[in-house]
Parts: C-alpha cells; sequence; structure tokens
C-alpha cells in the first residue's frame, strides 16, 4: 500500500551538534581565506587556487551541516534536483566565460591587424 | 470476514488521511527547496556578469581601491552568525520551547539587519564619492550582483518579522512549522551565495594587484 501512495521527500532535520560543527568550521575557513588574501603572504596564483578550494569547502559544509542535503531518505529528490541545477549553474558560469574570452580576443585590435595582413591588405 | 476487511479499509484510510496531512509539509518544504535551485540559477547568471566585466573598469576605480575589507570581513561573519541562529531557531522549534524561538529569531533578525545597514552604508558611501552602477561595467556588475543578495536579506528580515506575528498568533501549529522551517533553508541559501561573493568578487579583487 505503501508504494501506491506518492511520498514527497521527508525534510531533513538537523541537531544542534552539527549546526556547531557546521559554524565553527565555516568560521575557521573564512578567517583563513580572508587572512592569506589579504596579507599577501602567497604567490598571487597560489591565492586564487587557495580561496577557490576553501569556498568549495565551506560550501559543501554548509550544504550538509546546514541544509541537511545528504542526510535525506531514500528517494534523494533533493540531491537530485541540486546536481542539475548544479550542472546548469557551471554551464551558464563557465560556458560564458568561455565565450566571452574568446570573443575578446577575437575581436583584439592585435587580432585584427593580423587578420588584414593575412587577408595581404594591411591598413 | 467482512468486520476484518472493514478494519483494513478503515486504517488504510486513516493512514492515507494522515499522510496526506503530513504531505502537504514535504510537498511545501520539497518546492521551495526547488525554487531555491533556480534562485541559484539567477544568481549563476549575475556571477557570469561580473565574471564577464569585472575588468572593464574605465579608467575607474577597480575593486581593492574601493572595497573596506575589514566591513566586509565583519558583514560575513554577522551572516554566518545569522545561519547559525537560524539553525538554533528551528531546533528550538522542534523543542516546542517558545522562548527560545523568539530569543533566536530576534538575534537572527538583529545579525541580518547588521548585515544589510554595514551593506547599504557601504553603497552609500561608493555612491556619495561617484563611484556608483553608473562609473563602469565592473561596477554596474558589483551593484547588480551584491544588490539581488541585499534585497533577498531584506525578503527575509521582512519575513522574520512576519514569522514572530504568526508565532504570537498561533503558536506551534502545522503550519507555522512549515513556515519556520522553510524560512530556514532561505536563510541559509542566502548564506551560501555569501561565500561566492565574499570569494569572488572580494577577495579575488584583493588578490588581483
Amino acid at each position: 500500500m505503501k508504494s501506491k501512495v506518492y511520498q514527497a521527500p521527508s525534510h531533513p532535520i538537523g541537531n544542534f551538534k552539527n549546526y556547531v560543527i557546521g559554524y565553527v568550521s565555516s568560521i575557521v575557513i573564512t578567517l583563513i581565506a580572508y587572512f592569506s588574501a589579504t596579507r599577501h603572504i602567497f604567490t598571487r596564483n597560489t591565492i586564487i587556487y587557495l580561496i577557490s578550494a576553501l569556498a568549495i569547502i565551506q560550501f559543501i559544509i554548509q550544504i550538509v551541516y546546514f541544509l541537511h542535503l545528504f542526510h535525506e531518505n531514500k528517494p534523494r529528490y533533493r540531491l537530485f534536483v541540486f546536481i542539475l541545477m548544479l550542472s546548469i549553474v557551471l554551464i551558464i558560469v563557465i560556458g560564458t566565460i568561455w565565450i566571452m574570452n574568446n570573443l575578446n580576443q577575437n575581436t583584439s585590435l592585435a587580432n585584427q591587424i593580423k587578420y588584414m595582413n593575412n587577408q595581404g591588405g594591411g591598413f | 470476514m467482512a468486520t476484518s476487511e472493514h478494519i483494513i479499509e478503515h486504517t488504510s484510510l486513516s493512514t492515507l488521511r494522515s499522510e496526506h496531512s503530513h504531505l502537504t509539509f514535504e510537498n511545501v518544504s520539497f518546492g521551495f527547496f526547488v525554487y531555491l535551485m533556480t534562485d541559484l540559477v539567477l544568481f549563476a547568471s549575475l556571477f557570469a556578469v561580473y565574471a564577464v566585466l569585472h575588468n572593464n573598469i574605465a579608467a575607474g576605480p577597480s575593486g581593492h581601491q574601493i572595497f573596506n575589507y575589514p566591513l566586509v570581513l565583519t558583514e560575513t561573519l554577522l551572516l554566518l552568525t545569522s545561519s547559525f541562529t537560524c539553525g538554533l531557531t528551528i531546533l528550538s522549534l522542534n523543542k516546542r520551547h517558545k522562548k527560545q524561538v523568539y530569543i533566536n529569531l530576534a538575534i537572527t533578525f538583529l545579525l541580518g539587519l547588521g548585515f544589510l545597514t554595514i551593506e547599504l552604508s557601504e553603497f552609500r558611501h561608493l555612491v556619495m564619492i561617484g563611484d556608483s552602477w553608473r562609473r563602469s561595467g565592473f561596477l554596474s556588475s558589483f551593484f547588480v550582483l551584491v544588490g539581488t543578495h541585499g534585497l533577498h536579506i531584506l525578503i527575509g528580515l521582512s519575513w522574520m518579522v512576519f514569522l514572530a506575528y504568526r508565532m504570537f498568533k498561533t503558536g506551534f501549529s502545522r503550519a507555522n512549522i512549515r513556515r519556520f522551517t522553510i524560512f530556514s533553508l532561505f536563510w541559509h541559501f542566502l548564506d551560501i551565495i555569501w561565500i561566492f561573493i565574499f570569494t569572488i568578487v572580494y577577495l579575488m579583487g584583493a588578490v588581483k594587484l
């Protein structure tokens, strides 16, 4: 009988310990990212990779400990929707940056001069 | 035979009913989660716009020249703490402890209000010194991205006032528990968006010297 009734995904509930873990680790990560970015201890590229990695880690921590996305019961509809939306987000952001960078390069003055020279004309 | 069938029918009906009243909460909570995910796509498009335009400063100021970093860190910690106390509100709601619900909700509200006050005073300062959204492509995309997040915070603040009013009127009714739970999803979501604004807009801006 239970299989015939549509069951929406149950709402996951957290506990005090989870919230404290999420809160304290988020604060630590925020402070590490802030001071490594503003104090210039590392090289520029290292800082960019470091703070990107820290942002993703904090994102996962808050998804797990605040939104309880992985504490869900078996039909994991929330997780499915989340993964679908995450892929849409990545397509939008990465696709936009890729296309617009390409456009910037191909329409730059240096590239246009090169194109004109290849046509045999020049100015 | 007839009585046992009757009992089975009766129990199945009652389970259906109880599941039905249970379902409304689960469906609403799931539906709201789907809304939040579409909101995520809205913010993703604004992040994409910022990523494209953030170098187009049009001889105006770039990020690290106008951002007040200690204030940004304060904002971040305020919002993070309010996200935590919002979780505590839900815990005291589940314990049916009315006084704790009011206290935690009030703390969440004040922290959120502090966040919005700092953000708006920063916006006001930027507009006063002539670095408004009209100055450059970078500033346009910055104001739209951070401003959209601020607008969500403002909606969350008014929502909290409404929640306190409903709690005062009808206490721990089924509808109120649903409202509080959905609101907590919204508030945690805003903190998650802020992680990326903090990292991509403010910290990346500090690095690119």
